[in-house]
């Protein structure tokens, strides 16, 4: 299934629903837009919830890395939210567990933000 | 348990497409393999790995080259060889994508899911020059590929 990403606003954190695999091509791309859109128009919180996202390939975990990067780079925080055990599993593994900010609960990830 | 291996032999294009083509053909052999939902999540995701280094790092995106999956049952596991058209690379040079200073790169992880996802994982050089990866998963204790 293609990634489809919905953001929505709390306060002024944006939070993206993502649905669907992040993977090289169609899902990383989609991804880039997502977050360049919300970039450019001047949102520097945002939490991808990943809760129905439940593939990520090497090409997916560059573009979150990427997009964590672009992130501090411009003063932003990205964090991420309720990992499926796979996504979990391979942030795990990669050693990208401790980089992220990682939360497993919606509240929780909101009061995260300075 | 099958009297001689069985053979599957694809030439693919250099196209992304070929990415989830090359795991949906592995998938349906591991499934009638025996392999459980999470072998085959691990089998499906090296594949598509395997596939994604031969498109950009091996055949450079290049169309006017191929890539090569064969996948065999044999007796105990299944091997999966993807083979490319490129230069061919030494495992001993690329960067270990756990260590610091590589951990935040946007690439460089796919050989190491690989070797984490199944039991065996090589690289040699393929009839052409190019690279061969090798990799198996063993079958699940008592499952056999049925005849």
């Amino acid at each position: 299934m293609n990634l489809q990403g919905t953001p929505r606003q709390v306060g002024d954190i944006t939070i993206v629903d993502l649905s669907g695999r992040i993977t090289l091509g169609d899902g990383s791309v989609v991804l880039r837009e997502i977050l360049n859109e919300l970039t450019h128009g001047g949102h520097l919180k945002i939490i991808l919830n990943l809760e129905d996202v439940d593939y990520i390939d090497s090409s997916g975990i560059g573009e979150l890395v990427s997009a964590y990067a672009t992130s501090q780079a411009g003063n932003g925080e990205l964090k991420l939210l309720n990992l499926t055990r796979r996504v979990h599993d391979l942030l795990q593994i990669t050693k990208l567990y401790t980089v992220f900010d990682i939360y497993s609960d919606e509240r929780s990830a909101l009061a995260g933000f300075r | 348990m099958p009297s001689e291996p069985k053979r599957i032999e694809v030439t693919l294009e250099t196209v992304l497409d070929s990415v989830d083509l090359a795991e949906s053909i592995v998938m349906r052999v591991a499934e009638a393999a025996g392999f459980d939902e999470e072998d085959l999540h691990k089998i499906g995701m090296s594949v598509r790995e395997g596939v994604i280094n031969a498109y950009n790092y091996g055949n450079q995106q290049d169309r006017g080259r191929k890539l090569f999956l064969k996948v065999e049952l044999e007796e105990k596991r299944m091997v999966i060889r993807i083979i490319d058209q490129g230069a061919g690379f030494d495992m001993g040079e690329v960067p270990d994508p756990l260590a610091e200073e590589n951990l935040m790169r946007t690439s460089g992880r796919g050989l190491f899911l690989m070797k984490s996802f199944m039991d065996e994982f090589t690289v040699q050089r393929g009839p052409t020059g190019g690279a061969e990866l090798v990799m198996s998963k063993n079958y699940p204790d008592k499952v056999a590929p049925k005849n």
